[in-house]
């Protein structure tokens, strides 16, 4: 299936859940966040939380900012 | 050795944002530091505890062992303050509260601030609104940059705003406090703490927002665009400090004449 991540088009094997997709963007353990479809879903749930093809999934962090 | 004692001032009441007490009214933004550890530097030198960070996508696959901002500013030594700088809508900035908030394991204190055009960056009052109401229904305790206007100010804090925050001058422009007389207007009037966000450039124009008896100021490019970050960093502690002092003891008032500080009795000439 296809996803979007951070804009980005990325090919996903069916089953992918957003725990699966941090670890293979070597995030793991790392402090952030992610929205799909522009709906939080909570770290608690990243594990279980199952892709669908088509979703838009925002992974975001805190940088520099005023 | 002289014996004077100790001249004790009457202690000032400390700085309170959402039930929460903080000794330091200097706020600082982690923006346009050199690097993280000059951030890291300069932030400890300003003495402040509330510290802002934006939201921004995480680069993906692109140097994992890239140190985090929160790593070295950790919210358990700091009050983090996420803001929605870049955020032109009321829908982007709620949205980035709610990341901003799963980011911080439930941490609901941010700084909401919608932007109207990116030459001034000046607030769009009218989307501020709309995001306040809908992140204070959501249980979100909001710090607020706005306009200079005191009806406006007014109106977000009988919303529910925690801070309320007028722009001294655009953000990043270093102009100082253009509108002393709407800052002042906008304490006058506020029950909740007033801090003045953006436009400070050096040392003098946080005090000058100090002695308007502003609650605090936030500021970043002040300190992060200075030669040397964490010597400023210093400076605009002191300055806080400073125009809190002589807000609390009270200036004299202006005349438009001399008036002889010698008196002329006595005089032998």
């Amino acid at each position: 299936m296809q996803v979007e991540v951070n804009g980005d088009a990325m090919e996903l094997p069916a089953g992918a859940t957003i725990g699966s997709l941090i670890d293979q963007m070597a995030l793991a353990g790392k402090r952030l966040a992610v929205e799909v479809n522009e709906d939080i879903v909570p770290r608690s749930q990243h594990q279980s939380f199952a892709l669908s093809d088509g979703d838009r999934v925002e992974v975001v962090h805190a940088i520099g900012g005023g | 050795m002289s014996d004077t004692p100790e001249i004790l001032l009457p202690e000032d009441k400390p700085l309170e944002i959402a039930g929460r007490v903080y000794q330091s009214r200097l706020l600082v933004g982690t923006g346009k530091y050199r690097d993280l550890m000059e951030a890291g530097h300069a932030i400890e030198s300003s003495g402040a505890e509330i510290v802002t960070v934006a939201v921004r996508r995480t680069n993906l696959g692109q140097n994992p062992d890239e140190p985090n901002l929160l790593d070295v500013i950790s919210p358990e030594s700091y009050t983090i303050l996420p803001n929605t700088a870049g955020c032109y809508t009321a829908k982007d900035a709620v949205r980035t509260c709610k990341l901003a908030r799963e980011l911080l394991d439930g941490h609901d204190l941010v700084k909401l601030e919608v932007l109207g055009e990116e030459k001034t960056l000046y607030p769009n009052m009218t989307e501020t609104l709309v995001a306040a109401e809908e992140l204070i229904k959501d249980g979100f305790k909001v710090m607020v940059y706005c306009s200079d206007d005191p009806l406006l100010a007014k109106r977000l804090e009988e919303m529910g705003c925690v801070a309320i925050m007028p722009l001294g001058a655009p953000i990043g422009s270093g102009l100082g406090i253009q509108n002393r007389y709407n800052i002042r207007l906008i304490v006058e009037n506020s029950s909740v703490p007033v801090l003045v966000d953006a436009g400070v450039g050096t040392a003098s124009d946080a005090t000058i927002a100090m002695e308007l008896g502003c609650d605090g100021v936030l500021m970043n490019t002040a300190i992060a665009q200075a030669k040397d970050p964490i010597r400023m960093a210093n400076a605009m502690r002191l300055a806080i400090e400073s125009g809190r002092e002589a807000y609390l003891a009270g200036r004299m008032p202006k005349k438009l004449y001399a008036s002889a500080s010698s008196p002329i009795d006595g005089t032998f000439f």
